[in-house]
């Protein structure tokens, strides 16, 4: 995949261009914000990471001008602001995801990986699919190799939301802002509890387990580990 | 409403008072004038009595009873205001232009007072009079008198005029008092809820200017003065939260990539792994201690008032609850919800579900297992309520107001998690929306109430 990235920390940059390289993607960067428009008038990218507050040119210019000129390339604010209304403006400029620095870099990756998703619109599904774990969206039935499964409604939207994500890694975060439309993080770890009672009903008794932890970073679920 | 808080304004009271002094000091006026007036007429009528009586009475030394009926004769026949009847010992009248002896009634002076019947036009009308008695030799007396009406009629005048003019004058002092008022209030009202607003968080509000250029005027320009000068005061303590939040989060944010790249280094067994991802998480309650201030300092701000819409407490409730649930129920607390209807209030959704989620977390936390934890919103007489409460140790009443303070832990607490920011955070949101957050005794146990007026 083709990556741009904005940034004008260059140690943040270096350490975000290095750990995207690494993870198999080819990488521009860009330490300001013209720099940064120019590239990505240039050249197809698809992904943009771009910091909101840049030299020359802020993050939501840049952006703003991006989309003025037709060009619909995924972005991706980076900012120290957290403000939900920084979060806002940051996606009326026409951004497509918002992170507020420090990140883990894992959680950066998955966003990266949902935005670069979303680019590729599926047929509209019906049914979810994962290994012999079924979802039908039309009748909010869950089947796992033939047996139903009952789901609270709550359940039912995050099992969606991993399934939709089938073989990503989604933080625990992703999970707050799409299943509960909550942008803090609550004190206490409340998603691993809701993941746990997921798990001990989709898995339980079932081989083989679908629903990972993935260390550090959140939860994936996939057919075979 | 506004015809009854007219009455208390100051504008109203000074009218009132100016008034008062004001009928008095004209009443006074007005009194002195009338009794001044009528002590000069009455001395004008007695002093021509008083000169009539003296020509008579040379006339009668001069020519005797005879001269005396022809000049009194006479002076009847074109008299005018003058009455003149002289009458003999039996008192038939002998000469003058009164028909009778009359009915007097003496007066505290030599002076006599009585009424006659005079023909006016063709008709009779009792008129008063005024007079003098004459005794002359032989039993002889001679009434030498005025007629008053017109004095007596200009009396009247005055005092039926007089109260008349005292009201007309109270009711328009009142009119002119209360418009003043009004218009004065108009101005407070003004002032009073663009403070409000402002007070609110809205500091780019400033005070209406009209085109008097009055005190008002000089006060209004004055005061957004001083609100140009807070805000730009506020603007740059935004400014310097913004950048010590960039410049501080972006050495954290190096911090913990490079933790986490030497993690990704590092066969995921062993102690080192176990040591770096324990000082990621260390980094992150740094990073979390570091955002619940600037939260905190953004909520006091008022800053987020922008982005304040319609929300449902009750529906918001419901979703906190939901959340905690399993929680609870892992740490063997029944976690409740009160059921109600929707509860509605102006407000930031994301930072009051935060706030409640606060709540709800604090109170597992400090309730042992088997106990239960409330959680409602609800419309009652004191407002919209949303509280948590549950039957844990509780807070003591003297704990309580520091309970709330930045940073301050209560002792009972120390070994629980928490950065002890979450019931602060509550009470910066509480503020933001003009909510009152109290701590009261749920017997036994804390009840936290978020009251929006």
């Amino acid at each position: 995949m083709r990556m741009l990235v904005v940034e004008d920390d260059v140690e943040a940059q270096r350490y975000l261009v290095n750990g995207l390289r690494e993870s198999g993607h080819v990488v521009d960067d860009a330490a300001d914000g013209e720099t940064g428009l120019t590239l990505a008038l240039s050249r197809p990218y698809d992904v943009a990471v771009i910091d909101r507050m840049l030299p020359k040119m802020d993050g939501l210019r840049l952006v703003q001008e991006l989309r003025e000129h037709g060009n619909v390339t995924p972005v991706l604010f980076l900012s120290a602001l957290s403000e939900v209304d920084d979060r806002v403006k940051g996606l009326k400029a026409g951004g497509d995801d918002y992170l507020t620095k420090p990140y883990a870099f894992v959680e950066l990756l998955a966003r990266i990986d949902a935005l670069m998703r979303r680019r590729q619109p599926s047929a509209v599904k019906t049914k979810l699919q994962v290994g012999d774990l079924e979802l039908d969206l039309l009748t909010r039935a869950a089947r796992r190799n033939g047996s139903s499964i009952d789901l609270q409604p709550r359940e039912f939207r995050l099992l969606e939301y991993l399934m939709r994500h089938a073989g990503q890694v989604v933080t625990r975060t992703m999970l707050l802002e799409s299943v509960w439309e909550y942008h803090f993080d609550p004190q206490t770890n409340v998603i691993d509890v809701h993941i746990s009672r997921l798990r001990a009903k989709i898995d339980k008794g079932f081989e083989p387990p679908l629903l990972q932890t993935v260390r550090g970073a959140g939860y994936m679920i996939r057919a075979g580990a | 409403m506004f015809g009854f808080r007219l009455f208390r304004t100051l504008a109203f009271r000074i009218v009132v008072v100016y008034l008062a002094l004001f009928a008095l000091s004209a009443g006074a006026l007005a009194a002195f004038t009338y009794w001044n007036t009528k002590r000069a007429l009455e001395a004008e009528t007695d002093q021509t009595i008083q000169a009539e009586i003296a020509g008579l009475s040379e006339q009668y030394q001069r020519q005797g009873l005879g001269g005396l009926t022809d000049v009194i004769t006479a002076r009847s026949m074109h008299a005018g205001q003058g009455l003149y009847l002289l009458v003999g010992p039996l008192a038939h009248p002998l000469a003058g232009n009164l028909d009778a002896w009359p009915a007097l009634r003496r007066t505290g002076s030599r002076f006599v007072e009585f009424e006659y019947e005079r023909r006016v036009g063709g008709t009779l009308e009792r008129h008063p009079a005024r007079g003098r008695i004459f005794h002359l030799v032989g039993g002889l007396q001679l009434l030498v008198a005025r007629d008053i009406r017109e004095r007596a009629d200009t009396e009247r005048m005055f005092t039926t005029a007089l109260p008349w003019s005292v009201m007309l004058m109270l009711s328009l002092g009142l009119i002119g008092g209360a418009v003043m008022s009004r218009n004065l209030l108009r101005r407070l009202d003004q002032i009073n809820s663009t403070s409000r607003e402002i007070m609110a968080g809205d500091l780019s509000r400033r005070l209406p200017l009209s085109r008097a250029g009055d005190e008002f005027d000089t006060l209004a320009r004055n005061l957004n003065r001083m609100l140009d000068r807070i805000e730009r005061l506020m603007k740059g303590m935004r400014e310097v939260t913004d950048s010590v939040a960039h410049d501080l989060r972006s050495p954290l944010n190096r911090l913990r990539n490079r933790l986490e790249g030497i993690m990704r280094r590092l066969p995921h067994e062993g102690e080192e792994a176990a040591e770096i991802e324990s000082a990621i998480s260390e980094t992150d309650r740094l990073i979390s201690t570091f955002d619940s201030l600037l939260l905190i300092a953004e909520a006091e701000a008022g800053a987020a008032r922008n982005s304040m819409s319609a929300v449902d407490l009750s529906a918001l409730a419901h979703d906190v609850w939901e959340l905690y649930q399993p929680v609870a129920e892992e740490s063997g607390i029944v976690l409740a919800m009160v059921p109600s209807k929707s509860v509605q209030v102006r407000g930031n959704g994301n930072l009051l579900s935060q706030a409640l989620a606060n709540l709800v977390d604090n109170a597992i936390k400090y309730t042992p297992a088997g106990g239960k934890v409330t959680i409602a919103a609800e419309r009652n007489g004191a407002g919209a309520v949303m509280s948590v409460a549950d039957n844990g140790p509780g807070i003591s009443e003297e704990d309580r107001p520091r309970a709330i303070e930045r940073f301050v832990r209560l002792e009972a607490s120390r070994h629980s998690p928490g950065t002890g920011l979450g019931l602060s955070l509550v009470a910066a949101v509480a503020r933001l929306h003009e909510a009152r957050l109290e701590l009261g005794d749920n017997r036994p146990g804390l009840r936290a109430s978020m009251i929006f007026a």
